[in-house]
């Protein structure tokens, strides 16, 4: 009896495999689960009939059937992962894409080269421990000029251009009024830039615009040389324009530091051996900077005898027209979009 | 400023670097060169050459052929000059030499070459040359002829340097002078800075000495009547005056730059105003009244004819030179035709004053006349100067054998100025420069420029030129200069502060980044604008806004106001780029508004900071809507905004604006651009604007994050499908079913707005998806129920339907 059995659990497994091997789909694959181990499937018909099969032969025949089972659903399984890998294959070699198709996204603003080289100059002094201050664009006259050792009748109030609102009122020809400003508010040590927009009477054209931004510096603490105003600036020089750039120092006139020096910085797109671009001079001149006038801090309460500082002026068109190559100023402000989309 | 080199080697003959060396030497002590032009640069091989025949051409009327001497040779050339004759000693250039320019006076940049060639089948070695062909002119030397070749005097060598008799072997340096270095704008100002830049020794010209044994005092009487304006009048007399050309050497450094010679007394006032910096002035003493001056101001609503032959108005500021009958010059500006010098005069009387520089600038400026003279007044001359330069002038015309110099000087100095004296504090120089320089060092390079230490007192003395020398600070500029700027180390100052940006600053970067991420490019826009922008803007007449601040002297009336409000620099912008067919333009921007508190100005106007945000083709209303919503979030303003149809902005579509409202406060609007408004910025589409007012902004921002926990248990979801009367906002619905959905209400999401078919006219379907949750169980069907039946109510009330 047990031999019948067995021969014919031998064939149930032989068919089994055999349309496993057969099934290439896994519909396919279900279908023959079922016709072998489903509830009327063979291999359960078989175990259904146990109840023929002799008392002692039972255990025999129950542990051959459950082999069969074991070896069906393994075999089935094995094909299964196996259709499984195939059609992922299949699938993924149907859904190859053309990566090189234009990219779905929003479209993005452009800031403006004025914002970019001011955050640029931002960055560079806040990593210095700076704090970025702002002040008022209609100044008195008193700081704009008085308290930066600029009296009444002097001639660099001619120079300037100032727009007037009244005698005592101006907009305000630099950034450097915040500097008496701070100074006054006597909070030691001050190390700060304050960007801001500035005004003077130039008719608009290409390098002229009676609207303009500049970005102030200030440092004050005590025992401040003109060695760490050159330190510095020539740091900020580098990280702005790059680690190659070398920085010449000419002594210059600002009735609010002495002594006074413009900064010119190499020609960034030569290496200072003289382009179109620097006019041939291998040199651009960048900045105005010097140490605080005595004068000065005595106005805005602070005793020069305790205290030393430096203070610069940058121009931040200048810087953005330099940097980003732009020839005419008045793009800056006309706000053309295909100008500003290049940023 | 300019000058050549060779005059200043008249006081520093031990100059030797090359052009380039010194503008850079120049340029690193403080003098900084702008440039220098060689005049020589496109002159080569030209040579004295003398006319020995002359023959006529065979072939050409007009031109004849000449044998010219030019020293080693005699070489043939053809001419068309007009005035060539036998014996001329004329500028020659040789076969491969090269000449500046052509004969009507165009330059021709490296120069024309010249070579041996024929004209008209005649060979010619070379060209005889007029002014202009050496780049020059008749301007700056008269002496040669109108037309034609260029003739040197019988005693000039044959075969010499033309270049070099002419003085143009030589070069012009530009220099900016900075306004406190007055003494810099003379001659002897910049060589007394060359010397000490290259450490040569300066020779100041040595004035003797001049004078006949007469008294000028007995010739001419001066009374100063102001002597703030006028704190020293020096007056001179040079008798029987020859009038006649002055010197070659003179003329060369007069012409160099960029004078006139004109005759020997013009000419000498002319050079010692150059080479001192001291303006000076000659009269004709035949023409003073009373042979007396009288320094006074004028009067208001006097009358003046100056020199050039224009009347001048005059006021109670300015300060004339008077004789005893009226005034005969402007102080320090200009002389009057009544006095003028002409080639008769006898007895010229010089003048070299020291005028208030202020007075003399503010003069000019409403004589409406500016003169080299009044240019050096008005930054402030040293009085010490006047003498030194009225002596030199003497000496000069004694000389040049101009006249006969009257000997004495008439000098109203009442108050001599002094020479300051500055401590010497060579630790305190150190100590701001960083540097480590020894008291010795620092004597020296301050005895390069005068500046000489009294070891008595232990003070600098500074000479009465340097009016910039004040104090320590001054003088360690001086030592600075010319120990090297670039050779002062280079350290940084430690570290003591954080530093950092504003929390508004950071509310600022945060707005750029959101409207960027949102596609709007970054404008910038003038501050000032017209006044006209109101009425493109539909303000009314009497609008507050119109209460602008307004420039006293602006560049025009479209620069004429501070901008109260923020949107018209934008929207030009997206007028121009429409008009540029941009496709969907998308601006923001980030500047202030002026806000006068009060009219005239007599304090500062608030300032406010606009975040401006303008479009069109890119979007409608609540694309614009979802930009301020995504910034609020971004910002940290987490509760809802409230929007009030009724914002009151002109330039606005009546039916398509908002106020923003949040937690009570007005933060800005938007809305869609009037389309009489859109018209006049020319922006042929629908165009979208917000301003939000940044000050009100910043207050409301909150980096203060809290968690709450996760849901941990189930939401129930309703929808509510509602026929709405068509002028009940959607605000208001959501107003009420947030308030009636209570603790239990979690969110409520619009999903449809429907107008149209299907429904009546005068409604509009509006269907919500509500969300409720309690935090600490899940909600049981009675919970619903209760909530749905008060929001249901509530929608009753409102006179809302359910839709069936």
């Amino acid at each position: 009896m047990s031999d019948v059995m067995k021969e014919r659990l031998e064939q149930i497994l032989k068919d089994a495999t055999a349309r496993i091997q057969e099934s290439d789909a896994l519909d396919k694959l279900n279908d023959v689960r079922v016709s072998f181990l489903g509830k009327k499937g063979e291999l359960t018909t078989v175990l259904k009939s146990m109840k023929d099969v002799a008392k002692e032969d039972r255990p025999l025949i129950g542990q051959m059937v459950n082999e069969t089972r074991a070896k069906i659903e393994a075999c089935l399984e094995k094909t299964k992962s196996d259709l499984e890998a195939k059609l992922l294959e299949a699938r993924l070699e149907e859904e190859v894409i053309d990566v090189t198709l234009p990219a779905k996204k929003q479209t993005l603003g452009h800031r403006h080269p004025n914002t970019i080289a001011l955050e640029e100059v931002e960055r560079i002094f806040t990593g210095m421990g700076y704090e970025v201050l702002e002040g008022p664009e209609i100044e008195y006259d008193k700081y704009n000029f008085e308290l930066l050792n600029i009296p009444a009748n002097h001639p660099a109030k001619d120079e300037q251009d100032t727009f007037y609102i009244n005698k005592e009122i101006v907009l305000r020809t630099q950034t450097s009024p915040v500097q008496a400003r701070v100074m006054e508010t006597g909070k030691m040590p001050i190390r700060m830039i304050c960007p801001g927009r500035v005004f003077r009477s130039d008719e608009v054209d290409a390098t002229h615009s009676p609207s303009f931004h500049q970005i102030e510096g200030l440092v004050v603490d005590k025992n401040i040389t003109f060695a760490d105003l050159k330190g510095t600036l020539e740091q900020f020089a580098k990280e702005l324009f790059g680690p190659e750039t070398k920085t010449k120092f000419r002594p210059h006139h600002f009735p609010f530091t002495e002594p006074s020096a413009e900064m010119d910085v190499s020609c960034f797109k030569c290496g200072g051996k003289g382009c179109r671009f620097c006019k041939g001079e291998g040199w651009i001149e960048i900045l105005g900077c010097g140490m605080v006038h005595p004068h000065v801090f005595e106005m805005c309460g602070i005793d020069p005898e305790e205290y030393t500082g430096f203070a610069f002026g940058v121009g931040l068109e200048r810087i953005a027209l330099l940097k980003y190559e732009i020839d005419d100023m008045r793009l800056l402000y006309e706000n053309d979009y295909r100008f500003l989309k290049q940023f | 400023m300019q000058t050549s080199i060779s005059w200043i080697k008249k006081y520093v003959p031990d100059l030797t670097a090359t052009d380039q060396e010194y503008v850079d030497a120049m340029t690193l002590s403080g003098t900084k060169a702008e440039g220098y032009v060689r005049l020589d640069a496109d002159l080569d091989k030209i040579v004295v050459g003398q006319i020995e025949k002359i023959d006529p051409h065979p072939d050409a009327n007009k031109l004849v052929v000449c044998q010219v001497n030019v020293g080693t040779e005699t070489v043939q050339i053809v001419t068309g000059a007009p005035n060539v004759e036998v014996g001329q000693k004329v500028p020659v250039v040789l076969d491969g030499g090269r000449v500046a320019g052509n004969h009507d006076g165009k330059m021709t940049a490296g120069g024309i070459k010249i070579k041996k060639g024929k004209l008209r089948g005649v060979e010619s070695c070379g060209m005889m040359c007029s002014i202009e062909e050496l780049g020059s002119d008749r301007y700056m030397h008269p002496e040669a002829p109108e037309y034609g070749i260029y003739v040197f005097g019988d005693d000039v060598e044959v075969g010499a340097d033309a270049i070099e008799l002419l003085g143009l072997h030589d070069t012009v340096v530009e220099y900016e002078v900075t306004s406190n270095r007055v003494d810099c704008y003379s001659v002897i100002g910049i060589a007394r800075e060359a010397a000490a830049t290259f450490n040569k020794p300066f020779y100041a010209p040595k004035v003797k000495a001049t004078g006949n044994d007469e008294k000028a005092e007995d010739y001419v009487k001066v009374t100063v009547e102001n002597t703030e304006l006028c704190p020293r009048y020096c007056a001179r007399v040079v008798k029987n005056v020859k009038i006649g050309p002055s010197p070659k050497w003179m003329q060369e450094c007069l012409v160099s730059v960029g004078i006139r010679p004109i005759n020997n007394l013009v000419d000498i006032t002319n050079y010692v105003m150059e080479e001192y910096g001291q303006p000076m002035h000659a009269y004709d003493l035949a023409t003073i009244k009373g042979q007396h001056i009288i320094v006074k101001c004028a009067q208001d609503g006097d009358e003046f004819v100056t020199l050039d032959g224009q009347t001048r108005k005059l006021d109670h500021d300015v300060l004339m030179i008077n004789d005893e009958e009226g005034p005969v010059g402007i102080a320090g500006i200009m002389g009057g035709q009544n006095s003028m010098i002409t080639d008769q005069v006898q007895t010229v009387l010089f003048e070299a004053a020291c005028f208030d520089g202020t007075n003399i600038r503010l003069s000019s400026k409403r004589v409406g006349m500016r003169t080299d003279a009044s240019g050096k007044f008005e930054k402030g001359l040293d009085p010490e100067n006047a003498r030194a330069a009225i002596d030199r002038a003497c000496q000069l015309m004694e000389e040049l054998g101009a006249g006969e110099v009257v000997g004495g000087c008439v000098d109203v100095y009442p108050n001599p100025v002094e020479e300051r004296k500055v401590a010497f504090e060579p630790e305190k120089i150190n100590a701001l420069l960083g540097t480590d320089l020894t008291a010795e060092q620092m004597l020296e390079y301050l005895n390069r420029v005068e500046l000489k230490l009294d070891p008595e007192t232990n003070m600098i003395v500074v000479p009465t030129f340097r009016q910039d020398i004040f104090r320590t600070a001054d003088i360690a500029e001086e030592v600075a200069r010319f120990f090297g700027y670039d050779n002062i180390p280079t350290t940084l100052p430690k570290a003591t502060t954080a530093g950092g940006v504003s929390f508004g600053e950071r509310i600022e970067q945060i707005a750029r980044d959101v409207a960027e991420m949102d596609g709007f490019s970054q404008g910038y826009c003038y501050s000032f604008e017209s006044p006209k922008v109101f009425d493109k803007l539909l303000y009314a007449p009497d609008a507050p806004e119109r209460q602008a601040i307004q420039i006293l002297n602006p560049l025009g009336e479209d620069f004429s106001i501070m901008r109260t409000v923020s949107v018209n620099g934008l929207l030009v912008s997206l007028g121009n780029n429409y008009n540029h067919r941009n496709k969907s333009v998308k601006l923001y921007e980030l500047g202030n508004v002026y806000l006068p508190k009060s009219l005239p100005l007599t304090e500062l106007p608030d300032e406010r900071k606009q975040l401006t945000l303008c479009m069109y083709d890119a979007g409608d209303f609540f694309t614009l809507k979802g930009t301020i919503e995504n910034f609020m979030e971004r910002v940290g303003m987490k509760k809802k905004a409230v929007y009030d149809p009724k914002a009151g902005i002109p330039y606005l579509h009546p039916g398509r604006q908002a106020k923003i409202m949040y937690d009570g406060v007005e933060i800005g609007f938007l809305g869609e651009l009037h389309p009489q408004a859109a018209k006049n910025y020319e922006i042929g589409t629908r165009a979208y604007v917000a301003v939000l007012d940044m000050p009100s902004i910043v207050p409301m921002c909150s980096f203060d994050y809290k968690y709450k926990g996760v849901a941990k248990f189930p939401a129930v979801s309703r929808d509510l499908s509602m026929v709405v009367p068509k002028e009940i906002m959607v605000g208001d619905i959501e107003k009420m079913i947030e308030t009636r959905g209570g603790k239990l209400l979690e969110s409520l999401q619009l999903f449809d707005v429907y107008e149209g078919n299907q429904i009546d006219r005068g409604f509009k379907s509006v269907a919500y998806s509500v969300t409720f949750r309690a935090p600490d169980r899940t909600l049981s069907e009675e919970d619903i129920t209760g909530v749905m039946k008060k929001i249901l109510h509530g929608l009753e009330s409102m006179g809302i339907v359910l839709r069936q």
